[in-house]
């Protein structure tokens, strides 16, 4: 299989503006995105800077933009891309952090940002002789954000992270939830108020971005919102958090930036008319600034259902 | 020179070196943890079948520690067994208090799943990602203790003085700046060997450095024969289909769609030890039962809902690496590279040198290790799945305690800053040369060729082949050639280092191989079919001698188990 990789270059050391090379590979049927990757840094140009270990979506090292969007290097398969994007393939790294060399990016604000939210289970006292005993459902929901392996695709695009950098943004909150939902943790009121305050929870405009570009079906957007029922059924409504709900539309206003939304709509598909009428009032006043981003873009609903489709049709 | 020092550091961020932390920090010592990827990526993450203890009433960690025994094939020190399977079931307990989500039976309490070569259900799991929840949930107690990490630095060498590890040196790989780390005590808990082999289902950053620089430093390695082939690997990258497929009842079938362990392993058929498992598929595509060298593992029968909930990333692997839906359909594997069981000798303590001061085996004053990387022998000749997971834990957290109260005992040692200009006039010199071969180049053949030598089967010949061809790619050695010569996030530069420490243990392989004259667990020669207890109950040591690994031997500790003949 043919592909033409185009890779963002940038080397601090010498100083340049970011640069992009182009590689046209011979690929195996079932090579991923990090196998060409490999295949270029073993053979051809030993100098290009990415992450990757497990090579099985598990270890979280080789997010990057891939045609634009935060995808795992080491899931995202070649072929697939090929047949629905067009066969060259841009590869950039990740957004909202800053590139160290090539598709490195320097994570530690990431890192920072998860340690926040204080994590660490504190068990319940007095503390059982053996184990807690619990029910396995409870298990398998924390399941869900526990699936997170920290590798950043929601942070890159993340579009209020893109204008406010204060944002603890959807990893750390997916972890968040992972704490107070967990029947054994002794802190939950604690938890509770912390995430309320401002620049956690209310902060998020429900782009859905997150959703779309977790690999590991995290759905952070969504442990946002149950964090946001969660706080206000106990009660932690008061505070410069909650009053913050609009925190979106007011930093686009402070920047003036728009382009996000493009990424919004497209993520939310057009059959989602609550998340969409929400949008609205943003999109008005975006219109009236004559910056209105194409309303129908490439793909409407979820890339991935989408090439699934495509791989089924392709395969019969 | 830039220079860091705490009394214990602890190399390696996967779940040995994580709970090493965790341990010695709750102790109260002054420790620091360095890993040269952040620490959750650690390969750790990726187990995904489970991890084994006895917690149920009708179960005893006698039982989990004959079945260990047994699937050592008599070769695993059964005093470091009796402690892993009696003292695993508190650290169990314990990682569950610190969130760890096990997933629960119907009563609510750690639910467990049948795994190989077990004769009860004793393998606690997180649906089929164990690895990643443990490893997770460890660091977030680390970050919740505030553990002081060197992340993303690479360990090069360890500095050795009258055989005493007095740090070692690391560079920072965001910068390239090398540092000197002192630390009174040293702990190795840097993973396996993974890409001697090709393919392997071992993440790229498993690449021995631990057992190279330990090698050169002087310790010993154990048991480096036993290299164990998982039976169920993808054949596209080697990406591994966990034991807990077969765990929760998944069939081998050859291409005639036969049971076929029902010859090789009449009563616990897929269940089996891995190595018998892996050699019986090894004999079927061999004999022509294979398609394209690989038999099939089938999960048909189980269903969606199991499937998807129980083993819900291997239906994703399938169909990311194999196109295959493994509802609907067998999936084509095959045995491949998996875990080392060999190591750095350690006791149970977790110390490499024999601290009796009889000197039964070299070793190093005040380096410690634990994990994938040492060898306290409770794998013996051959590992048991999910056992692994537990060495890790309860080594770990032994050795944390044992560095920790050396370092009490003693003072930093003296370190010359001569060794880290060593280091760096290295480098320069690498920078420095011409044109030549790619590291890559010399991996990928030093994998083919343990892969055809000194694999599933093996003879005195494909064995000395292996050697031979590992021998002249380390000759090349000095030929490599960089295409970076940049300070910053040289992976190049990481990538010769690598392959230097890997080429030093292909090498111990390969020789305490050759030097096994018996069949024992993975270790299957086919020019010596029969164990030996007579001559080769066993340890085999390898340490560095003047012109490669020199091999001597160590008696196997034996408490209640006598040898007998193995069968499933
Ligand atoms: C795919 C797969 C599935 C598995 N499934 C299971 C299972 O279900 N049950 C089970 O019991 N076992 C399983 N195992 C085995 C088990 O996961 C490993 O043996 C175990 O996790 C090893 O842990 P570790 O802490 O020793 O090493 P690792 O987790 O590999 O960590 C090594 C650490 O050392 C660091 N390091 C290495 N070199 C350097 C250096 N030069 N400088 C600085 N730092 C360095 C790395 O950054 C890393 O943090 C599996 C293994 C694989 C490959
Ligand atoms: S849904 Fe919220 S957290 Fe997720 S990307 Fe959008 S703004 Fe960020
Ligand atoms: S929530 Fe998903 S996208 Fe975000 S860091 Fe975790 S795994 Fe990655
Ligand atoms: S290499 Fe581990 S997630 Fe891609």
């Amino acid at each position: 299989m043919q592909a033409n990789l185009k890779i963002q270059r940038y080397d601090p050391e010498v100083g340049e503006e970011p640069r992009y090379d182009s590689h046209q590979l011979d690929l195996p049927e079932y090579a991923t995105v990090l196998d060409a990757l490999l295949q270029i840094r073993d053979d051809v140009d030993g100098s290009l800077a990415m992450r990757a270990s497990c090579r099985s979506a598990i270890c979280g090292s080789c997010s990057m933009r891939i045609n634009g969007e935060a995808r795992l290097a080491c899931k995202t398969l070649i072929a697939n891309i090929v047949q629905v994007e067009g066969a060259e393939v841009t590869i950039e790294p990740m957004g909202n952090m800053p590139v160290v060399k090539d598709l490195v990016v320097d994570m530690s604000m990431f890192w920072d940002k998860v340690q926040k939210i204080q994590p660490g289970l504190l068990p319940k006292t007095p503390e059982p002789e053996r184990e807690f005993i619990v029910s396995n459902d409870s298990m398998l929901d924390l399941a869900t954000a526990l699936n997170c392996i920290m590798c950043g695709a929601c942070v890159s695009d993340c579009t209020v992270l893109e204008v406010d950098k204060e944002f603890i943004g959807p990893a750390a909150l997916a972890k968040a939830y992972r704490f107070s939902n967990d029947p054994r943790d002794n802190a939950t009121d604690l938890r509770l108020d912390l995430y309320s305050q401002e620049n956690y929870i209310w902060s998020c405009t429900r782009c859905f971005q997150c959703v779309q570009v977790c690999p590991k079906d995290v759905a952070p957007m969504e442990k946002i919102m149950s964090l946001r029922k969660q706080t206000i059924e106990a009660g932690h409504t008061n505070n410069p958090g909650t009053r913050h709900t609009q925190a979106f539309a007011d930093s686009i206003r402070k920047t003036g930036r728009l382009d996000e939304i493009r990424l919004t709509v497209k993520a939310f598909g057009i059959t989602n008319i609550t998340a969409m009428i929400q949008l609205i009032p943003i999109g008005w006043r975006a219109f009236r600034h004559k910056k209105m981003p194409h309303l129908l873009p490439k793909s409407i609903s979820s890339i991935k259902n989408v090439r699934r489709i495509m791989d089924k049709l392709g395969n019969e | 020179m830039a220079t860091i020092q705490h009394d214990v550091i602890i190399i390696g961020g996967g779940l040995a070196g994580m709970r090493a932390a965790h341990e010695a920090l709750t102790q109260g010592g002054d420790v620091a943890m360095i890993s040269k990827i952040y620490p959750t990526r650690s390969h750790s993450a990726a187990a995904q079948g489970g991890m084994q203890a006895a917690l149920t009433e009708e179960d005893s960690w006698e039982s989990h520690a004959y079945d260990t025994v047994k699937g050592s094939d008599y070769l695993g020190d059964q005093d470091a067994i009796e402690i892993l399977c009696r003292e695993g079931v508190d650290d169990i307990i314990a990682m569950e208090r610190m969130g760890v989500i096990f997933n629960r039976d119907e009563s609510g309490k750690i639910d467990a799943r049948a795994f190989g070569g077990t004769s009860a259900k004793r393998t606690c799991f997180v649906a089929d990602q164990t690895g990643q929840a443990l490893l997770h949930v460890m660091w977030e107690q680390l970050l919740r203790l505030g553990l002081k990490t060197y992340d993303e630095w690479f360990v090069t060498d360890l500095l050795v003085e009258n055989n005493r590890c007095v740090g070692s040196v690391a560079m920072q790989i965001s910068t390239g700046q090398l540092h000197l780390v002192r630390a009174k005590a040293t702990v190795l808990c840097t993973g396996g060997a993974g890409h001697i082999y090709a393919p392997s289902t071992n993440g790229l950053a498993v690449t021995a450095d631990g057992l190279g620089m330990a090698y050169r430093a002087g310790a010993s390695l154990m048991d480096m024969e036993g290299v164990q082939h998982h039976p169920t690997t993808l054949k596209s990258n080697g990406v591994l289909i966990t034991e807990g497929a077969r765990g929760e009842g998944a069939y081998l079938l050859n291409s005639k769609g036969e049971r076929f362990m029902e010859n090789y392993a009449p009563n616990m058929l897929e269940l089996a030890s891995r190595d018998v498992v892996s050699r019986a598929e090894t004999t079927e595509i061999l004999e022509g039962r294979g398609v394209d060298g690989t038999v099939f593992i089938d999960l048909r029968h189980l269903g969606r809902e199991l499937i998807t909930t129980k083993l819900a990333q291997i239906y994703e692997l399938a169909r990311d690496y194999a196109n295959c839906n493994v509802i609907e359909e067998p999936l084509p594997i095959q045995p491949g590279y998996h875990y080392l069981m060999g190591g750095i000798k350690t006791d149970v303590d977790g110390r490499t040198w024999d601290v009796s001061g009889n000197n039964k085996w070299k070793g190093v004053e005040a380096l410690f290790a634990a994990g994938e990387t040492a060898n306290v022998s409770v794998h013996g000749g051959n590992r048991l799945g999910g056992n692994s997971l537990l060495d890790t834990v309860v080594f770990g957290r032994r050795t944390g305690a044992g560095a920790v109260e050396y370092a009490k005992s003693v003072d930093y040692g003296e370190i010359s800053e001569a060794s880290v200009k060593d280091t760096e006039a290295r480098i320069k010199s690498l920078f420095d040369r011409p044109d030549g071969v790619r590291s890559a180049t010399l991996r990928r053949e030093m994998g083919a060729a343990m892969n055809d030598g000194i694999a599933v089967f093996r003879n005195e010949e494909s064995m000395n082949i292996a050697l031979q061809k590992v021998r002249a790619l380390k000759e090349k050695l000095p030929e490599v050639s960089l295409h970076n010569s940049g300070r910053i996030f040289n992976t190049d530069l990481l990538a010769y280092f690598e392959l230097e420490n890997m080429m030093d243990v292909a090498e111990a392989i390969a020789l305490s191989a050759l030097s096994r004259k018996e069949s024992r667990g993975a270790h299957a020669r086919t020019d010596f079919p029969d164990r030996d207890d007579e001559n080769w109950l066993k340890h085999t040591l390898a340490t560095k001698g003047n012109s490669g690994p020199e091999i001597s031997y160590l008696p196997v500790t034996i408490t209640k188990w006598e040898p007998t003949v193995r069968s499933y």
